[in-house]
């Protein structure tokens, strides 16, 4: 009991000094033969250097270190200590608004981050590459949180918009000559009348029902893609899909003749990294769209609509909703979303085949949802970084990747099984926190 | 019988002959009942009468086998609520109802289930979400309009203070409150309310007596009620109508239903299991 109190007791400067000076004591223990003697190879034989400068510097930087760190953890318990000693636990209004601006402040440093991406690495391929590829996700992910997280509608077939998305593009770009911003709208209509026609048979399903449907559908749309040779070439795919220009400059490094290229219009020596990061940019603004369009949906009467029918579909239509036009309104925006995506892979890729819209493909999109917290627009954005970099990361470990990303799945399903982030901010407030607070503390 | 008819004047809601059956079953069997304007009406009888099948029927979530349900809307005339499906119950013929196990919508706020009862009213202002999306001040106004009108109920029933809480994760009482009051954000002309006093406290159901009385004789809306707790039935309803086995025995004025041999011997019975009804209704006739 007595070591407990006097563990608990606040530090004087003169315990701090003794405490910093154990640990430094320990650091240059273990640091004299770790840091202090080092062997060096002189002309074949080996020599034993010191280096207790180096020694020195550790020694104290462990020491400051350690002060610090007693320091912070005793400021952070002290605060603990304050808060439950004012009687008052955080209440919901608080600790709702906590976690809002955490979300907040999350999503202005992922955008100031994603924004300033291309600038650091805009000689690497690889990052550039994989941050686009994280993005895609992104938009596809916020296009299913419409369906399964905001609906509750569960979509295992996903990735047939997707699909139908990159293949309009492909189609009316290499036989019709359409240009990226001509069929972009064209191709998010055709997704979402495919997602009206999936909708309309599967309006009485519910929960597992529901999910085998739309499995079915998904394969139903990759098997016509790849048996109906004539339309869609096959499992050969379509290749030499035009890329995007830059309003009407080409990335390429010389232009046909009376055009010019991106690069000779600004005087730039011609980089293929170049097109990356156009296109890195172009992903990112059609996903920050996406999101503006989603988010100001939610709080719109569709939206919360969406979100009724998630939590009760009966006192929905005892509500005196149309549960009918909620779900194919739901599926309509999701599928024209996924896309929209798709459009994007085909011009990005410049080669599409049925290949890259298997099961696998929609299984990711919805575990990017669940991982995230169903319905949360931040918990998409780190979900999907997650599971693109998991691997990415993993391919070190070579064939053990796909084992590290499962184990990682079910750590975090296990750690939060509401997903990453399952705040759910409402869309309306009756009283505005802050007003709430300032109440409150002139209550008091 | 000659005061109730004396006190009210029309016929809201005129139920004939219904029917309902299930493979072999008859949970209802050819039932006629009336329901007058701006008053309250009771449905009791023992578990398994037919009382919710009933409810069920007249709001379109079943389909009756036979019979009609004709309502008597002030505005768009007579309706025929057996044809319609059940989300134009609610949002056409204004018929709205409750659910005896209580259906709100958990994880969003009190202010938001009551909002989207106003959804259709809503939705138009919204003119297929473009206004909304542009935020054009038609749909702001409607949107505030709705707020407001929420904000009212919450505060006749005492809820403003949970306005902005989680549905799900209020106590039981204050639901059914949170779910009459999203009722009536639907602005109903008929206000069906299965078992609303169901889990109650007494203090809590002389609350729900309170508010039936106020919205029924104030604002006319015409109530239906299913219920066990006597001491709701029996105070404030003009008109009892009893079930038992999906017919109807007995009808009348409270007191006239309690004297009733039929009613006493349904709730009586044979079975011990409904001794417990008996309990209730003589303990309510002493209260009444």
């Amino acid at each position: 009991m007595s070591t407990v109190v006097f563990a608990r007791h606040a530090m004087t400067a003169a315990e701090r000094l003794r405490d910093a000076g154990w640990v430094a004591f320990v650091g240059f223990i273990l640091g004299v033969p770790l840091i202090g003697l080092t062997t060096v190879d002189v002309g074949g034989r080996l020599a034993v250097n010191t280096r207790f400068g180096l020694l020195a510097a550790t020694v104290a930087a462990v020491f400051a270190g350690r002060l610090l760190l007693r320091w912070g953890l005793d400021q952070a318990r002290e605060r603990k200590q304050a808060r439950s000693a004012a009687g008052a636990p955080a209440s919901a209004d608080e600790r709702a608004q906590g976690a809002q601006k955490v979300v907040t402040v999350l999503g202005w440093i992922a955008l100031g981050a994603a924004v300033a991406l291309p600038i650091f690495y805009s000689d690497n391929r690889y990052v550039v590459d994989t941050a686009t590829t994280v993005l895609i996700y992104v938009m596809l992910g916020w296009g299913l949180n419409v369906v399964v997280g905001l609906a509750g509608l569960l979509d295992l077939g996903y990735v047939a918009f997707y699909a139908v998305g990159a293949y309009s593009y492909a189609l009316l770009s290499t036989q019709y000559g359409w240009s990226f911003w001509e069929a972009l709208p064209v191709s998010g209509a055709l997704a979402a009348g495919f997602g009206i026609l999936l909708g309309y048979p599967i309006l009485r399903l519910r929960g597992d029902y529901l999910a085998i449907v739309t499995l079915g559908f998904g394969e139903i749309i990759r098997v016509i893609l790849v048996n109906w040779t004539e339309f869609s070439g096959g499992p050969n795919g379509i290749s030499s899909i035009p890329r995007p220009s830059f309003f009407g400059l080409d990335f390429a490094r010389s232009a046909p003749e009376g055009e010019q290229t991106f690069a000779g219009f600004f005087g730039l020596d011609f980089s293929p990294m170049h097109r990356l990061i156009f296109l890195y940019y172009l992903i990112l603004v059609l996903a920050l769209l996406t999101h503006a369009f989603v988010s100001r949906l939610r709080k719109l009467p569709v939206g919360r609509a969406w979100e009724a029918l998630r939590e009760d579909e009966i006192a929905c239509r005892a509500m005196g909703m149309n549960t009918t036009n909620i779900k194919l309104s739901a599926f309509a925006i999701g599928a024209m979303l996924g896309g929209f995506a798709g459009v994007f892979f085909a011009a990005r890729q410049g080669f599409i085949s049925p290949e890259s819209f298997t099961f696998a493909e929609s299984a990711i999109i919805l575990a990017i949802v669940v991982l995230g917290g169903m319905g949360s627009q931040m918990g998409v954005v780190l979900a999907a970084t997650l599971l693109v970099l998991i691997p990415e990361f993993g391919r070190n470990f070579a064939e053990y990747r796909m084992l590290l990303f499962g184990a990682a799945m079910v750590l975090i399903m296990i750690w939060k099984p509401g997903g990453l982030l399952s705040h759910r901010e409402p869309t309306v407030r009756l009283n505005p926190l802050g007003r709430a607070g300032a109440a409150r503390e002139a209550a008091r | 019988m000659n005061a109730a008819a004396l006190n009210t004047p029309a016929t809201l809601l005129s139920v004939q002959k219904l029917t309902m059956r299930f493979g072999g079953l008859v949970a209802i069997d050819d039932l006629s009942l009336d329901v007058p304007a701006a008053s309250i009406t009771g449905i009791i009888g023992p578990n398994g009468a037919g009382k919710t099948t009933l409810f069920n029927c007249l709001t379109g979530f079943y389909k009756p086998t036979t019979g009609s349900l004709r309502l008597a809307h002030p505005q768009h005339g007579e309706m025929r609520l057996e044809a319609l499906p059940s989300h134009r119950v609610a949002r056409d013929a204004q018929v709205v109802r409750t659910f005896q196990n209580i259906r709100l919508f958990p994880k969003m706020t009190v202010l938001e289930n009551l909002i989207v009862a106003q959804h259709n009213v809503l939705q138009r202002a919204s003119k297929f979400s473009i206004a909304g999306l542009l935020g054009l001040p038609g749909y702001r106004q409607a949107e505030q309009e709705a707020i407001e009108r929420a904000a009212t109920w919450l505060k006749r029933l005492r809820l403003e203070h949970l306005a902005d809480h989680a549905a799900g994760a209020l106590p039981y009482g204050i639901q059914r409150r949170i779910e009459i009051a999203r009722a009536l954000c639907v602005d109903p002309v008929l206000l069906c309310l299965d078992e609303p006093a169901a889990g109650l406290n007494p203090r809590e159901s002389a609350e729900l007596n309170a508010l039936l009385l106020y919205l029924c004789r104030e604002l006319g809306i015409a109530i239906l009620l299913i219920e066990h707790d006597m001491s709701v039935v029996m105070n404030v309803s003009d008109h009892i109508g009893v079930i038992s086995y999906g017919r109807k025995i007995a009808e009348g004025t409270p007191e006239q239903v309690r004297n009733d041999p039929e009613v006493v011997k349904a709730y009586l019975g044979e079975d011990d299991d409904e001794d417990a009804q008996d309990t209730a209704v003589t303990t309510g006739g002493a209260t009444a």
